[in-house]
């Protein structure tokens, strides 16, 4: 597939050698969902997210390419703009990047403008801009494939005259035209030359210079497919909207189970399988009970929840590549106006689903202040996929697997999606709670872009897979292992020379003191043991139980499942669950809102009520169910 | 063309936006909102003289899906009934 290219007359012509010079940074710049990230990745083999909604990227990257000489450029990927004054914190980090204002990040000294073929009017305005900034440009028409299927056109020679720049037509999702960008970067040092400049604070006369200019490069704007508008008039038809998008929510769950749990059952068989031959090359005795009934029990125990994590991702992923997820913000709007918060809060909030740290950034896309402050306090709440491991234990110990709904819904899924919508309504009280109190603020508008839709490519989401079990496998060989390792390791010391038994070392010690405030939740000492290592992060519990219930003579041969089943009671059980649902154990998490929000108050305060909301709810949980 | 249109009669200058059908089209005359709220709509393509069409209602009956300059874009009502309109148009696909 050749790529076209036009050059801008003057350049045709070739400036004169003194006139170029070496460039070292360039910017990716466009309007929001024109596809910068992935040309970005497809320029430097980094792997920055990419997703069907505008708003993906809310920070600067770097990444390096080479040029066609071989010389080293520094390429930015920035967040989408519309114009260079900026109105929530993502635009503002482009703008100020692009004028050398944002601290650690060198000024571009050349700019790839990528504007979405198929809207091209309306991003000829932000050429206008980035254009009269003066820096060596190239145009790149992205989605040129749409284009054609579409049966637009443009005569890119015309057009490169009108704005002086080189233009090209490319698929970054394709990787089709990377040449061009690289052949700009090696021949290019003269800034454009237009024909004209529109008035740049004036929008309409931007608007009317972007038409003539759409006009005179023979534009012809491609016909919207047919099969995205007939999908909108299913996905947000009065009746069928949502009930698809609750169908897609409940299907999710059951999927995570009824899919989910066959696979993590495979890997555990396989994991312990794996256990056998390690056993006969380490010598029986504390190197063998710490190595294995420790730091190994501990790891796979986290490890079997791989499957159900990348299940989620993979949900997620789909939502967003497809271009559904703007739509659900839409359905959602009108409720999330309700709690007094932006449509546009929801896409970082179900993003929380996921992570609650790339949620807590993705705020940046929300212009109100205080909203967003509001959307960052409550992203938390939402059920993280690091619960996904301590919820899957404590279901699969204590709810029998009975169909609810035939296939559709299984009782242990039911259990799950009660605990998501626990967290969701403590999001949402907590956001009502806040939006009419120290956060009150006027409705801010409410403005979301459609995108077309499109097919989630699997290259996207199998790198988006790979990222996540590679970021998952990682924290289990770091934080799990250490934690386990110190764990056996401190269990095997006892407080008392001379008594051996496990209730009397040091960590029975320490969950012991612990009890006095845990023991009316129904937790013994090893829950104890396991809330203080889960304050690193919530997955860490899972394997500090494997451990500690590894390590006990008493229940050394059982599975966590049973094991836990006998030592907890079942208003413990619920107890821990709710505990798990509302409490901030997560140093990560903690770290971004500090960092978002510039200050220690907002995390400190967002711990404590998190910290009060889970302590209690746990409290009155136990108390309950004790006296039924 | 979209940009040279004559002044409408009277009668049809104080429709909003948020009174167009699902279906209709028209002209924005005017964006009477803070600039800092209009600047965002102004560069999605809602300024005086573009053509929107109201394309549908979310389930709720709010927000509203608008094409705008070939885009899709969904608004709330309370910012829509602050965007004046003329020259609607009943017509299935606007211009």
């Amino acid at each position: 597939m050749t790529t076209l290219t036009a050059e801008a007359p003057d350049l045709m012509c070739g400036p004169s050698e003194t006139a170029r010079k070496q460039i070292r940074t360039l910017a990716l710049v466009g309007p929001p969902n024109s596809g910068k990230s992935t040309l970005f990745n497809n320029l430097t083999g980094l792997r920055q997210k990419v997703a069907n909604f505008p708003g993906v990227t809310v920070e600067q990257r770097a990444g390096k390419m080479r040029g066609g000489h071989g010389d080293i450029v520094t390429v930015l990927d920035l967040p989408g703009i519309h114009s260079l004054s900026p109105h929530s914190e993502d635009e503002r980090v482009a703008a100020d990047v692009l004028h050398g204002r944002m601290a650690g990040t060198a000024q571009p000294d050349a700019i790839a403008l990528i504007l979405d073929a198929t809207h091209l009017n309306r991003h000829l305005v932000l050429a206008a801009r980035i254009i009269a900034l003066g820096l060596p440009t190239v145009v790149l028409l992205n989605m040129a494939d749409s284009l054609r299927q579409q049966h637009g056109d443009v005569d890119l020679v015309a057009l490169a005259g009108q704005l002086g720049t080189p233009v090209a037509l490319i698929s970054a999702a394709r990787g089709e035209g990377l040449c061009t960008v690289r052949n700009f970067v090696n021949s290019v040092g003269a800034p454009p030359t237009p024909t004209e400049l529109p008035v740049l604070q004036d929008v309409s006369h931007c608007r009317e210079w972007a038409a003539r200019v759409a006009i005179r490069a023979s534009y012809r704007r491609p016909l919207p497919p047919a099969w995205s508008h007939r999908l909108d008039a299913i996905f947000l038809h009065r009746y069928c909207g949502p009930a698809i998008f609750l169908a897609v929510v409940v299907a999710a769950f059951q999927a995570i189970f009824r899919l989910g749990q066959p696979l993590s059952n495979a890997l555990q068989n396989v994991l312990l399988a794996s256990a056998q031959p390690l056993a006969a090359h380490i010598p029986a005795g504390i190197a063998r009970s710490l190595l294995l009934d420790g730091a190994w029990k501990g790891m796979t125990s986290v490890l079997v929840f791989l499957p159900q994590i990348l299940l989620l991702f993979l949900l997620i992923g789909v939502l967003e590549d497809s271009g559904y997820l703007a739509r659900a913000a839409v359905i959602t709007d009108r409720s999330m106006a309700k709690l007094g918060l932006n449509g546009k809060a929801f896409i970082p909030l179900l993003s929380a689903y996921a992570c609650a740290v790339p949620a807590i950034m993705a705020t940046r896309t929300i212009e109100n202040k205080r909203d967003r402050m509001a959307t960052i306090l409550i992203a938390p709440l939402m059920t993280c996929s690091a619960r996904l491991p301590v919820y899957t234990m404590i279901i699969a110990a204590f709810v029998p697997d009975r169909p609810l709904a035939g296939i559709f819904l299984g009782t242990r899924a039911a259990a799950m999606l009660g605990l998501y919508a626990v967290g969701f309504l403590a999001a949402v009280a907590t956001a009502r709670l806040l939006k009419s109190s120290v956060l009150k603020s006027h409705s801010s508008p409410f403005v979301m872009e459609l995108p077309t839709y499109r097919w989630p490519t699997l290259r996207s989401l199998g790198l988006r897979l790979a990222d996540r079990s590679w970021a998952f496998v990682s924290r289990v060989g770091t934080v799990v292992l250490a934690v386990s390792l110190g764990l056996a390791l401190l269990s095997n010391l006892p407080s008392h020379p001379g008594q051996a038994a496990l209730r009397e070392n040091v960590l029975a010690r320490v969950g012991r003191t612990m009890e006095p405030v845990i023991a009316p939740l129904g937790f013994n000492w090893k829950i104890g043991v396991g809330l203080l290592t889960s304050i690193a992060a919530r997955e860490v519990i899972v394997g500090t139980l494997g451990t500690l219930y590894g390590m006990d003579p008493a229940t050394h041969g059982m599975t966590l499942q049973g094991a836990l089943h006998a030592d907890l009671s079942p208003g413990g059980a619920v107890a821990l669950l709710l505990f798990f649902a509302f409490a901030l154990q997560c140093t990560s998490t903690l770290a971004v809102v500090r960092r978002e929000t510039n200050s220690w108050k907002w995390p400190l305060l967002q711990f404590s009520y998190m910290a009060a909301l889970a302590y209690g709810s746990a409290l009155l949980a136990n108390q309950i169910i004790q006296h039924l | 063309m979209i940009f040279n249109f004559k002044k409408p009669p009277a009668s049809l200058l104080h429709c909003r936006l948020a009174d167009l059908a699902p279906g209709q089209s028209a002209l924005i005359s005017d964006l009477a909102l803070p600039a800092d709220t209009a600047e965002p709509l102004m560069d999605l393509g809602l300024v005086a003289g573009s053509r929107v069409l109201a394309v549908r209602r979310a389930p709720g009956g709010d927000p509203v899906v608008y094409r705008v300059d070939g885009a899709e874009i969904a608004l709330r009502r309370e910012t829509t009934c602050h965007i004046s309109i003329l020259r609607i148009e009943t017509d299935a696909e606007g211009s």
